[in-house]
């Protein structure tokens, strides 16, 4: 209990220490980013909205940065994030929760299989390592775990769309169907993207999970198994497959960062319109607003993740709970 | 030497050295490489592979494969010299918290969990993109910044299980300064974790790189293999029909990639005996 109660203040901790970073990044550039974007769009959209944003971002105010942090604070725990410039007169909560659906749909599926997928292939690879068929899948998912997801993307683009035509190209829906027709072109919409981020993402899994095995099978209650004359079966779930998963908890948020960063640029490849293609849209348009919750937003969910993983891992190493060992 | 000796008997380390050794004399060598300015626009747009051009022409009528050449120039260097940075900010702030422990220690691993668990990619397109300049010196000063945080951890329980030993503690019991004794006696022990960090970070150096120059937040101008991408996928490459225009720079980027993994992963078994296959 002790050990979720840890957790749950450094999760705390760190969504604050996010909150921080969002606020302070724009305000720690050379010369004021938010001036550029005021600039920008002065006349484009309505004058309480500049002022809005001027507001937001410490231009030309007399207010002392801790106020403005208070202020921004505030903002964020009541859920105002003020309004996008690129999608004006959209709010960017709206564009926010527009997005989210599509990301924690793609990304929530996509990381729960590449995860069991390359565990499993990280067992087996680790049990038989010496086989051929074992050495070519390691090449193989050392490649994977080198290679960037946006350039499966567009290959996938390429064979599986363009020269197949299988796959549609882009977005996430047909436009004007409905019922169990939309949730099928959903789904059909969804392939590609998701077959990207799983065979690029479960290269890593197997990587460190072939070597968590590698590790555990030296150990001497490994041999004292097999003296036993165990099932094979019966060694590598209950005696080495179990132990050497742990590792692979401790992990978990760095493997997590990267297929997040991966599914977001794979989102720009599909237009896929989830949080990664509106942040890159936040982007090219010099949105602020929008790119600041939507980058709040990713580290909020990660740092949810991860305390999900944290909390997992507890459950299945007695060690943790207890406070003993590690 | 005998460490490179058995760095080299490794084959995976072996192998990925050697691709390695293949971009460097790549990059050095572009100018005599490549057949023709890679800035050049004196050639018909978008043309098929063929003997004059090796991967065809791209939509402003420059050469590709002399352009992927001399992107193995920036992309290498910038991979390296980012994931120099990133092990250096790894190995300070390892040494620190773990050498001297106490308050010190709990600040600076906070700050480090913190970091480790906050995205990389999103928070690099973030200050790139709050950035008033684009380039590529904004590109390694991000994506060092952003990196550090795992191998700071490694390295720092590296440093707390040396500190312990009969070596470490007799130059203590001598008298010898923190200095004397992280540089002399703790550091040289840490060369192999310290290579395979260089390794890994480079890994992602070069996978973070290419990710932010295919969205533009690089120097567009600058030619490497992110920013050929960009162009590629900017000028609708694949619905050109143009596919080695986008196959080849990005494969480029994986086989640089898979020839530090390959390194990193030669270290691993070199440091960890249980690694090491039994043949």
């Amino acid at each position: 209990m002790q050990y979720v109660f840890k957790r749950a203040l450094l999760l705390i901790f760190t969504i604050w220490i996010a909150l921080t970073i969002n606020f302070l990044l724009p305000r720690a550039m050379p010369g004021n980013p938010a001036q550029v974007m005021i600039a920008k769009y002065r006349g484009r959209i309505r004058p309480e909205a500049i002022e809005a944003l001027e507001i937001a971002f410490g231009v030309d105010s007399d207010r002392t940065v801790f106020q403005q942090y208070i202020d921004y604070l505030k903002r964020m725990v009541t859920g105002d994030f003020g309004i996008s410039v690129t999608f004006y007169p959209a709010n960017v909560s709206e564009v926010l929760s527009q997005s989210i659906f599509w990301t924690i749909g793609l990304l929530g599926v996509t990381t729960i299989i590449s995860f069991l997928l390359g565990i499993r292939l990280g067992i087996w690879s680790g049990w038989r390592r010496d086989s051929p068929l074992s050495t070519t899948t390691i090449f193989i998912a050392l490649f994977l775990n080198s290679t960037p997801y946006f350039w499966v993307a567009l290959i996938a683009v390429y064979v599986f769309g363009l020269q197949l035509g299988w796959f549609p190209l882009s977005g996430a829906y047909a436009s004007g169907v409905t019922g169990w027709r939309f949730i099928g072109s959903v789904l059909y919409h969804a392939i590609l993207p998701a077959l990207t981020i799983i065979i690029t993402a479960t290269g890593g899994w197997i990587l460190t999970m072939r070597n968590n095995m590698l590790s555990v099978l030296q150990e001497d209650y490994i041999s004292f198994a097999k003296a036993k004359g165990l099932p094979e079966k019966v060694i590598i779930s209950e005696y080495a497959a179990r132990n050497a998963i742990l590792p692979s908890f401790t992990g978990f948020a760095m493997a997590l960062g990267f297929i997040v960063g991966g599914s977001l640029i794979t989102e720009t490849v599909f237009n896929y319109p989830g949080v990664g293609y509106m942040l890159y849209q936040s982007v090219l348009n010099i949105d602020y607003p929008l790119m600041q919750a939507l980058f709040l937003f990713i580290m909020i969910t990660v740092l949810v993740a991860n305390f999900i993983a944290d909390l997992t891992y507890s459950l299945l190493d007695p060690r943790i709970r207890t406070g003993g060992g590690v | 030497m005998r460490s490179l000796v058995i760095f080299f008997k490794n084959n995976k380390a072996l192998s990925g050295f050697i691709i390695l050794l293949i971009f460097v004399i790549i990059a050095i060598f572009a100018p005599f490489i490549s057949p023709y300015s890679p800035t050049s626009k004196s050639f018909l747009p978008l043309q098929p592979p063929s003997r004059a051009h090796l991967l065809g022409t791209d939509a402003t009528g420059q050469d590709i494969f002399s352009q992927v050449i001399w992107g193995t120039r920036l992309s290498l260097s910038v991979g390296m010299l980012t994931g120099a940075i990133t092990t250096l900010i790894a190995i300070s702030i390892g040494l620190i918290s773990g050498y001297f422990g106490g308050a010190v220690d709990n600040i600076l691993m906070l700050i480090t969990n913190a970091i480790l668990v906050i995205p990389g990619l999103p928070l690099m397109i973030v200050i790139a993109s709050y950035f008033p300049i684009r380039g590529t010196s904004v590109i390694i000063l991000v994506i060092s910044l952003t990196g550090w945080a795992w191998g700071a951890r490694v390295l720092r329980s590296q440093v707390l299980s040396l500190k312990e030993r009969e070596f470490v503690l007799s130059s203590k019991m001598l008298g010898e300064s923190p200095f004397h004794i992280i540089f002399v006696d703790i550091l040289p022990n840490m060369l192999g974790i310290i290579f395979a960090n260089f390794f890994g970070a480079t890994v992602s150096a070069v996978l973070s790189e290419a990710g932010l120059e295919f969205l533009g937040l690089g120097d567009v101008n600058a030619i490497s293999w992110g920013t050929i991408l960009f162009w590629a996928q900017n000028n609708m490459a694949l619905y050109l029909g143009a596919w080695q225009w986008i196959f080849i720079p990005g494969l480029c980027i994986s086989l640089l990639g898979v020839s530090f993994a390959l390194m990193n992963f030669g270290v691993d078994e070199i440091v960890n005996p249980k690694l090491r296959s039994r043949g």
